[in-house]
């Protein structure tokens, strides 16, 4: 069903983090930009649809104020907006906000660390857009940070702090299907497999908790008003958002999921875990009858690698990206 | 990342160390006659190897020492790190040139790096360390001053880690991850046990038992509004995999199930590495370490804090010292360090302990702490004085 493609080389090996490659489409020039993390270093390529051109760039993780402190990044996430596209790193010492292609950094929020380290290490990590205006990241103590962020310029401002969660954030979707008809539209997630679902707004609104079972959350979507979530057990669960109700549970994986993405216009699932496997499946999901089917499609095996990013790299779900611990390479699969 | 991650690092590559150091002082110790045919280094008899493991895990589990470890800190660089191995191998009377130093610890570092990798949950590197631990105390079992040094340190391992979250062990995981990343130099005992390959990544398995909590892939299920199952699908999950295996203990004593972190060495499974990083990833690996590190002062206060706790003795005369090879022959030996890659070297970092004020007052501190159970070899009262000499001099 997908077959590889000639995969984009990087300037340094990806680190083990969840979702650790983000993908956004920039139609209008013919391009697409990746991002991976590596240690300190955000790895960025620009490629051009052809496949004749590639860029590269590298931001590491800077506090602006103080040249003296470079940390360990945790994500880095494209967020596009109606209005505008942003790069957003998340890091041990705070929050970046780059323009879509890395070139000006617009915004910094400092973490609040301790002078000396404690036993909870501090970081951010959790990055979605949401609604016209907002960027939400997570922060290890369990906080979700609401930014507002205006269509242009630099006036970014901390709108909100969501304090529901107990243990580190781990990952953050917004409702992708399109649909304005969905009343959910955020989901957080966190180190128990705790999650919240959220309406945006100038004050968000907690819809309902979907308590965990103890076992890390790593990576979450939302579409068409269902949770999708991956787990450290290997397992996916779909969850109506709202009410909480478990559709259905896939034994998914043999080792802990790190990275979930939905194609919204085909309803394409792709999972990836340390067990070296991606796969593809397919959801259909019926809000009006409560109707969910989820069927396996395909399986791509990435010999001897962690999978540690996977993303599909268009609406549809014709191709996807792929990315592991160690390697230096972005591998690109595509429908034929 | 984790700030808890230090001392699941120090005491697993502390214990692969000592499972080397074991085996080349086995393999070392053959009548003394036939060790001159054949090498220049001296034999050595039962009672020194055994001197020598018991002085290095003193050294190792120096309760001034742990105690810095245990604070919640993040970890050093590469560099840094390989300086405290550097003395923890000299604590004794056994000597190590810089090929043998180099060989051993590669070795160790490409060991730890692949149980981090394969160990089946992020919570299992704790039954890693105990597979570590349990084997340090059998070294130690028949001297009971060291054996409780090193039983106190195994309660508070239990203590510190067993209350951890599954999401707190990834972190750790993910942390020592980032620590070993892009170092793929080959080890002929992993690849003679085809477990890695000849590019120097580590083989995953898509077989075998499934972690604990965790279902052998391949079922689907849809459930109703009402939680009822309404349907139950099958898929080819590409692989071939078993039932979890049942959990090992994490308490002080039992059977840790996983046999990652147990001693591979053996004489008739002798220690070699190929020293051959894959050149691309070399290169990368040098960028990372080379980049200017702001921290670097601060680490080194750390460092010389840490180092404080580390007792070392003095060279021995040349009669008492004895040298340790990693090679088959001294000629190995030497070439091995001319044919090294450069990128592949690590550098000596130099600490000014003396030059400063603040790590001074608090080496002194600890060093007068040190004096009261001192080393009865050397006087107390230029104890002190070596220690900062020996940090200058590094």
């Amino acid at each position: 069903m997908f077959h590889k493609e000639k995969s984009i080389q990087l300037k340094n090996s990806a680190s083990a983090l969840y979702n650790n490659l983000s993908v956004l489409r920039i139609a209008p020039r013919r391009l697409t930009y990746f991002t991976v993390v590596h240690a300190n270093v955000v790895n960025m390529v620009s490629t051009s649809w052809d496949g004749l051109n590639y860029s590269h760039r590298q931001l590491q993780s800077k506090e602006p104020n103080v040249a003296t402190s470079t940390s360990l990044i945790m994500q880095a996430a494209f967020c596009a907006l109606p209005s505008r596209d942003l790069l957003v790193v998340s890091s041990q010492k705070g929050i970046q906000m780059y323009e879509s292609d890395g070139s000006i950094m617009v915004y910094w929020h400092a973490l609040d660390t301790p002078e000396a380290p404690t036993a909870h290490a501090v970081f951010a990590r959790g990055i979605s857009a949401v609604s016209d205006n907002y960027i939400c990241v997570g922060v290890s103590s369990g906080a979700v940070l609401v930014f507002d962020i205006p269509s242009k310029g630099s006036n970014i401002t901390l709108s909100e702090v969501l304090e529901e969660h107990k243990e580190a954030i781990t990952d953050i979707a917004s409702e992708c299907s399109g649909s304005q008809e969905c009343l959910a539209n955020l989901v957080t997630a966190d180190d128990g497999g705790n999650m919240c679902v959220w309406k945006s707004g100038e004050e968000f609104q907690l819809l309902n908790k979907i308590p965990g079972l103890d076992i890390t959350c790593s990576s979450v979507k939302l579409w068409k008003g269902t949770v999708l979530a991956g787990y450290g057990t290997g397992q996916i669960r779909l969850y109506e958002a709202v009410t909480g109700i478990l559709h259905a549970e896939v034994n998914a994986h043999a080792r802990w999921i790190y990275s979930l993405d939905i194609a919204p216009f085909s309803g394409l699932l792709l999972s990836a875990a340390e067990d070296s496997f991606v796969r593809v499946w397919h959801l259909a999901i019926t809000p009006e009858t409560n109707s969910v089917e989820i069927a396996h499609l395909h399986n791509e095996c990435v010999t001897d690698t962690q999978i540690c990013g996977a993303k599909f790299c268009d609406g549809d779900g014709y191709a996807f990206a792929v990315t592991g611990y160690d390697l230096s390479e972005i591998i690109r699969y595509v429908q034929s | 990342m984790s700030t808890r991650t230090l001392p699941l690092l120090f005491i697993n590559l502390g214990g692969e160390m000592l499972y080397i150091l074991d085996q080349r002082l086995r393999a070392q110790n053959i009548p003394a006659d036939k060790a001159k045919k054949v090498s220049t280094v001296p034999a050595w008899i039962e009672e020194d190897r055994k001197r020598v493991m018991n002085d290095i895990i003193t050294t190792m589990f120096n309760k001034k020492f742990l105690e810095e470890l245990f604070k919640p800190q993040e970890l050093y660089s590469k560099k840094a790190l390989r300086t405290v191995f550097d003395r923890l191998a000299h604590a004794s009377i056994m000597r190590l040139n810089q090929a043998s130093m180099d060989k051993l610890y590669d070795l160790m570092t490409m060991a730890f790096k692949y149980q981090v990798l394969l160990c089946p949950r992020p919570k299992d590197i704790l039954l890693v360390s105990f597979n570590h631990m349990d084997a340090i105390k059998d070294f130690v079992k028949d001297t009971p001053s060291i054996l409780s040094q090193v039983d106190e340190t195994y309660q508070q391992l239990i203590e510190m880690y067993t209350p951890l979250s599954n999401g707190e062990f990834q972190l750790i995981r993910q942390t020592l991850l980032i620590f070993f990343q892009d170092m793929h130099i080959r080890v002929s005992i992993f690849l003679k046990d085809k477990v890695q390959n000849s590019n120097g990544r580590f083989v995953l398995p898509t077989n075998g038992p499934v972690p604990r909590g965790t279902q052998i892939p391949g079922l689907i299920r849809i459930f109703s509004c009402s939680g009822e199952e309404l349907t139950r699908l099958q898929f080819n999950n590409g692989g071939n995999y078993s039932s979890a295996l049942r959990e090992g203990s994490f308490e002080m004593f039992g059977n840790r199930i996983t046999k990652l972190g147990t001693n591979m060495y053996s004489v008739s499974r002798p220690v070699e590495t190929h020293m051959s990083g894959t050149s691309k990833s070399s290169a990368q690996h040098t960028k990372v370490n080379s980049a200017p590190n702001p921290l670097a002062k601060e680490e080194l206060n750390l460092l010389a804090r840490l180092m404080g706790g580390l007792e070392v003795q003095k060279p021995g005369s040349t009669d008492t010292g004895f040298r340790v090879n990693l090679f088959a022959t001294d000629e190995e030996e030497e070439e091995a360090l001319i044919s090294r890659p450069n990128e592949l070297s690590y550098g000596v970092i130099s600490i000014q302990a003396t030059k400063d004020q603040q790590a001074n007052a608090e080496l002194t501190k600890i060093m007068g702490e040190f004096t009261e159970s001192g080393d009865p070899s050397s006087s107390a009262s230029s104890k002190g004085d070596d220690l900062l000499a020996m940090m200058d001099g590094l």
